[in-house]
């Protein structure tokens, strides 16, 4: 009979909602407990430095082109030893969607996601953040790229003495 | 008509402290609700506010009081402030005339632990749970709003059509106790509670007054999500907060009647009586609950068939088969 069926199917949900009274619930709490994201989690933006020390960003601009929101900005200036570098490099955190791209397109590994993701600010103009709340003293993800060791220009070598490169050839071996 | 002054005070007294008892209640038994509904979702309930979420209520009475007071424009005004008293104010009378004790001597006199021992007081339960169908009727009516009109039209239809099972239950439970009084209806049941001899009429009763609290699966006239907030949409602050405290003390109310009217009132063991009626009423209000965070909504129309062609001709075939077998009986 379908009532005895009914009955028995609103017990039988009466019973099961009794069950999870009794487990434990999934909540984490928040701010007593955090979950610890993992190492590759994007949030928090930051430009890294070389081994050497040096900064890694050459303020090419890739990383403002491939930006989906346009939220980064910088100045390219030069070093007299032909080093390029940022003069200032701004991000603004309100209008990042933290997707990595521009990670992703950095030439020299400067610019890297971190999984900090406590960066709420309650002033808006806090979230616009500079050269010098960006730049951190590691290397970051990429503890031992430094990309003027293996670029051509001479910067950080002379020309021909890259890591991938062979020194000119002396053209008066060549003779017979 | 000379009143002894204690017999006033005494009167004053429980008056007092059944309003003071009966709103702490309704108070804490949002929280209640609020976190046992959480730990049937897997969930915390409030638990922020003060430890394990006990100040939640405090935290929500001055919200409510210092939200804006709307003023709608084309509302009847005077109808519009008079709906959520009408809903809340019934509710909260009704415990008048619930015992939660048995006579007890104090001051050297009998007091009865009810505020009134009316001789019909089942009658006026049942007259004053109808007078709250006006507060939700007015309040979606005085709202000039499309939602809560036909909220309220809802509401209407649904209450009016569950109180006459809600009745009809209650003549078995007077045809046993020979009484309408509420005290001597708890004396009868000193032997034996008459849920065991009216199965059929406590679930009756039951369902119906899940009906009367307009709760899940009942709970199309304020259906959450559905029709915004059905007949209370366009109250805000402390009006909704009546709305709201009415609702949680008629259902304090009304587990008190059936504990009353099935459980045995203040019978029990070896506690002293007024803690066994105030566990029946929580157990009541925690099953309701219980069965809001298990059942789904019912939808209108099956809504009324259940109530008028399902638990009218069950309550109305209760009543022949008590009144034959008393009259079987001797």
């Amino acid at each position: 009979m379908s009532i005895v069926a009914d009955i028995k199917a609103i017990l039988i949900g009466m019973w099961t909602t009794w069950k999870h009274i009794f487990r434990r619930p999934v909540t984490i709490q928040y701010p007593e407990v955090k979950r610890i994201p993992s190492p590759r989690y994007r949030a928090r933006i930051v430009l890294t430095r070389d081994p050497d020390g040096g900064e890694r960003c050459v303020a090419c601009y890739l990383c403002s082109a491939a930006c989906p929101v346009d939220c980064i900005s910088m100045q390219s200036a030069e070093m007299e030893n032909g080093r390029r570098y940022a003069s200032w490099f701004r991000i603004n955190f309100s209008r990042c969607i933290y997707c990595g791209l521009c990670a992703e397109a950095c030439p020299t590994m400067a610019i890297q996601m971190t999984p900090d993701y406590e960066i709420c600010n309650r002033d808006i103009m806090n979230l616009v953040y500079e050269k010098e709340n960006l730049l951190i003293d590691g290397c970051g993800k990429s503890p031992d790229y430094n990309f003027y060791r293996h670029a051509g220009i001479g910067v950080a070598q002379p020309r021909g003495a890259g890591r991938e490169e062979t020194p000119p050839v002396d053209v008066r071996s060549l003779m017979p | 008509m000379n009143y002894d002054p204690t017999d006033i005070a005494l009167a004053l007294g429980k008056i007092a402290v059944v309003l003071a008892v009966v709103m702490t209640l309704a108070a804490y038994l949002v929280l209640i609700e609020r976190k046992l509904l959480g730990r049937i979702q897997d969930r915390y309930g409030p638990n922020r506010v003060g430890p394990f979420g006990l100040l939640q209520p405090l935290a929500d009475a001055i919200k409510l009081l210092t939200k804006e007071d709307f003023r709608l424009p084309g509302a009847d005004k005077w109808l519009f402030y008079l709906a959520p008293a009408m809903a809340s104010i019934p509710a909260i009378m009704i415990f008048a005339v619930i015992p939660f004790g048995p006579p007890t001597t104090l001051f050297g006199r009998q007091v009865e632990m009810q505020v009134v021992d009316l001789n019909v007081g089942l009658l006026l339960f049942i007259a004053f749970s109808s007078i709250a169908v006006y507060g939700v009727a007015l309040g979606g009516w005085a709202s000039n709003s499309k939602f809560a009109l036909l909220g309220s039209i809802r509401g209407l239809a649904q209450l009016i059509s569950y109180e006459i099972p809600m009745g009809l239950s209650l003549v078995p439970v007077v045809m046993l106790a020979r009484s309408f009084q509420l005290s001597e209806i708890v004396t009868a049941q000193e032997g034996c509670w008459f849920i065991v001899y009216q199965p059929l009429a406590f679930v009756i009763f039951f369902i119906s007054i899940i009906a009367e609290c307009k709760r899940t699966p009942f709970d199309l006239p304020e259906a959450e999500g559905e029709l915004v907030a059905g007949f209370h949409t366009e109250y805000s602050g402390m009006r909704f907060g009546l709305f709201f405290v009415g609702e949680y003390v008629n259902l304090i109310v009304l587990g008190g009647l059936a504990a009353t009217f099935f459980l045995g009132g203040w019978h029990g063991p070896w506690l002293p009586p007024v803690i066994w009626f105030l566990i029946k009423v929580m157990a009541s209000a925690c099953v309701f609950i219980w069965i809001r965070g298990t059942m789904p909504r019912l939808r209108y129309d099956q809504l009324m068939h259940f109530g008028w062609k399902v638990l009218t001709p069950l309550a109305l075939v209760n009543i022949l088969a008590t009144g034959w077998f008393l009259m079987l009986k001797g």
